[in-house]
């Protein structure tokens, strides 16, 4: 139906895994008391990102077949 | 508390979620485009929205709150209460729902049976979609006040604090009310895929963060009583496990009755499988859903319990500042007590303190998650209270439509007249689910007493099902009277049970009491063994008494009269039974290591 779906997902995580990152990268650390000293804003923003890299190949090959 | 990076999230969802509505609105031609996503969406796609349409407000809070309660019991009501209906439907039943070509369930029931029982299961149905989406709704403008995401930029603007209530429920109405009139289905089953990515984008670092600190399972199991970390531990008997429910109870009550009645006969979820683009993907649909369904205790039930299990400390934290939290003394772990309108903790009739569950996932965010992450666990909740809104407003508007509208008030219009007549259908149906929103904020015990009507009318209805699909000799007259004899059998049971220490009146009783279960869940769980055997018996009895279906009607409907669909030429993982008993082995194992 017109549109893949991974597309959409692909486009939202990568989004939001390159903003966590950069908001990782930049903010105060002493806010990651509570995360257990995990730079999560950080660790997560890479794995959304990821996730996001591999929905966008893959709509976009499933797109051209 | 929020600051710009979490706003910054919230919005690219919400702006991602109306723009997928908008670049799928040029492919909604037909009224079957609008209501049924043209029977074309993929087998997973179909099956990530079958899991995601009933993962609405009960699931992420209730779940946790349950978990919080109850422990890993909690796991009962996917193991036991979910995965094997959802195998069921996927493998037996969708062969009728997709091969009848029916394009709702009500639908099927005018097909198998006739016009009455297909009546009162539309008019039943569409009520209640129209409720939950509303209680939906309520519950999230609910937890949006307790979370006080607006009060920051409702105080900056001057605005009263008093309207963040009106505000969440204007603005979810009107986000849910734009992306289904622009898409249609494909738009909320798109949105609920993306909703499912979501929450466990949103809450699988929350268990990580939580299970690290407070040492994994086995630090859980060395923080808590083992009657929260087994699920099968007293089960013989209804006073020694926390559920208060006897095995029997829970695997009838809950493992068939209800739960079949609810995944193999609920069209808000059979609706995502009728959209699916062939009968194999059809039946596909609750096999994949079922995948992720088993694992979702471990995302949802695990904040919970690990909430209960930290050690009790002060909450100030959680509201971002200096403000005590009301009831964090009397508390548990990351769990306040209840408290009444003097600030008194409410305490039950043993005098134990009564905490307010409720807060266990909110508040295990609020704990864990530093401002960024945060803004995506809040959306991930708002994702979830969506998903579960969007089902129901979808269900409504294709029932009415078909079912009421075009098989009552006006049989012989156009297409293009049904698509205009489904959009309109949306429009009313959220508003309306708005009143009964504003209606839950004034009578909760009109709320309470139209879902115990609802426990009534849903309880037989899988014994209709069953019958229909695979006796062949039932009869249309025999479903009715089955189906009004079980909810009469419901609503009297109710009303001679009560759970302990229940005063009579909406917790049962109002005739007499001739028996008192150690639980409400476990009177909830006979009251649908009685209603269930009670429809069961009279369909059969009456439908012997009254004249049969000739056959050649029932060809594709029943399963005596039904060619079984083909495996051929499918991979392995495509077949349906493949994925049934992997499925099934994985839940069993699953049951055997948390036991």
């Amino acid at each position: 139906m017109g549109l893949d779906i991974r597309l959409p997902i692909g486009f939202l995580f990568s989004i939001f895994g390159v903003l966590l990152i950069v908001f990782g990268e930049l903010s105060d650390k002493r806010i990651y008391e509570r995360s257990l000293g995990i730079n999560i804003n950080l660790e997560w923003g890479v794995v959304m990102l990821l996730f996001g890299a591999v929905m966008l190949f893959l709509g976009r090959r499933g797109t051209k077949v | 508390m929020l600051r710009t990076i979490d706003w910054t999230i919230m919005i690219v969802y919400f702006v991602f979620v109306l723009g997928i509505g908008a670049v799928l609105k040029r492919y909604v031609k037909t009224s079957t485009d609008f209501f049924l996503a043209g029977r074309s969406i993929p087998a997973w796609v179909a099956g990530l929205a079958f899991l995601s349409a009933n993962l609405g407000a009960q699931e992420v809070i209730g779940m946790g709150a349950s978990g919080a309660k109850y422990g890993i019991a909690t796991s009962h009501f996917y193991w036991i209460g979910a995965i094997p209906a959802m195998v069921f439907v996927g493998v037996f039943m969708m062969p009728f729902y997709y091969g009848s070509r029916a394009r709702s369930v009500p639908e099927y029931l005018r097909l198998r049976f006739d016009e009455k029982t297909r009546g009162l299961n539309a008019v039943s149905f569409a009520i209640m979609t129209l409720f939950s989406s509303g209680i939906s709704m309520y519950a999230m403008a609910k937890l949006i006040q307790i979370l006080h995401i607006f009060d920051s930029p409702f105080a900056r603007l001057g605005l009263p604090q008093a309207w963040i209530f009106h505000f969440s429920l204007v603005i979810s109405a009107l986000v849910v009310l734009g992306y289904i009139l622009l898409g249609g289905l494909t738009s909320a089953i798109y949105n609920e895929v993306v909703q499912f990515f979501l929450i466990v984008a949103g809450f699988l670092p929350l268990v990580w963060l939580g299970l690290k600190n407070i040492g994994g399972w086995q630090g859980l199991k060395a923080n808590l009583d083992p009657s929260y970390t087994h699920s099968w531990l007293g089960m013989t008997n209804a006073h020694t496990n926390r559920l208060g429910v006897e095995w029997f109870g829970l695997t009838f009550g809950l493992g068939f009755v209800l739960s079949f009645g609810y995944w193999c006969t609920d069209f808000l979820v059979i609706q995502r499988a009728m959209a699916a683009n062939s009968m194999n993907s059809a039946r596909c649909t609750p096999l994949i859903a079922a995948f992720p369904k088993m694992l979702f205790p471990f995302l949802v039930i695990l904040p919970g319990l690990i909430a209960i299990a930290l050690p009790t400390q002060n909450l100030a934290h959680l509201a971002g500042g200096n403000t005590t939290i009301q009831g964090q003394s009397e508390g548990r772990g990351l769990i306040p007590a209840k408290m009444d309108a003097s600030g008194q903790p409410i305490r039950d009739k043993d005098g134990a303190v009564e905490l307010d569950y409720d807060l266990a996932t909110p508040n295990m965010l609020l704990h864990y998650f530093p401002t960024g992450i945060l803004g995506l666990g809040l959306t991930a909740l708002l994702a979830s209270f969506m998903s579960g809104m969007v089902g129901n407003v979808t269900a409504f508007n294709t029932v009415w439509t078909y079912d009421i509208y075009q098989s009552y008030i006006n049989k012989k219009a156009s297409d293009a007249h049904y698509l205009w007549m489904g959009r309109m259908a949306t429009i009313f149906g959220i508003a309306l689910s708005v009143a009964t929103a504003y209606m839950a904020t004034r009578f909760n015990n009109i709320m309470d007493m139209l879902q115990l009507v609802f426990a009534f009318v849903n309880a037989p209805l899988f014994a209709t099902f069953l019958l229909g699909m695979f006796w062949k000799r039932t009869t249309g007259h025999g479903a009715f009277s089955g189906l009004l004899g079980g909810t009469m059998a419901a609503a009297l049971h109710h009303a001679l049970t009560l759970p302990q220490g229940g005063v009579p009146g909406v917790k049962g009783g109002w005739i007499a009491t001739l028996h008192v279960y150690p639980s409400e869940m476990a009177q909830n769980f006979w009251t649908a063994i009685y209603a269930w055997t009670t429809c069961f018996v009279i369909t059969i009895v009456v439908s012997l008494l009254t004249q049969a279906h000739e056959e050649k009607e029932l060809a594709g409907l029943v399963y005596s009269l039904t060619e079984r669909p083909t495996q051929q030429g499918l991979h392995w993982y495509q077949r349906p039974a493949v994925l049934a008993v992997v499925v099934l082995a994985a839940t069993a194992l699953l049951n055997i290591v948390f036991r």
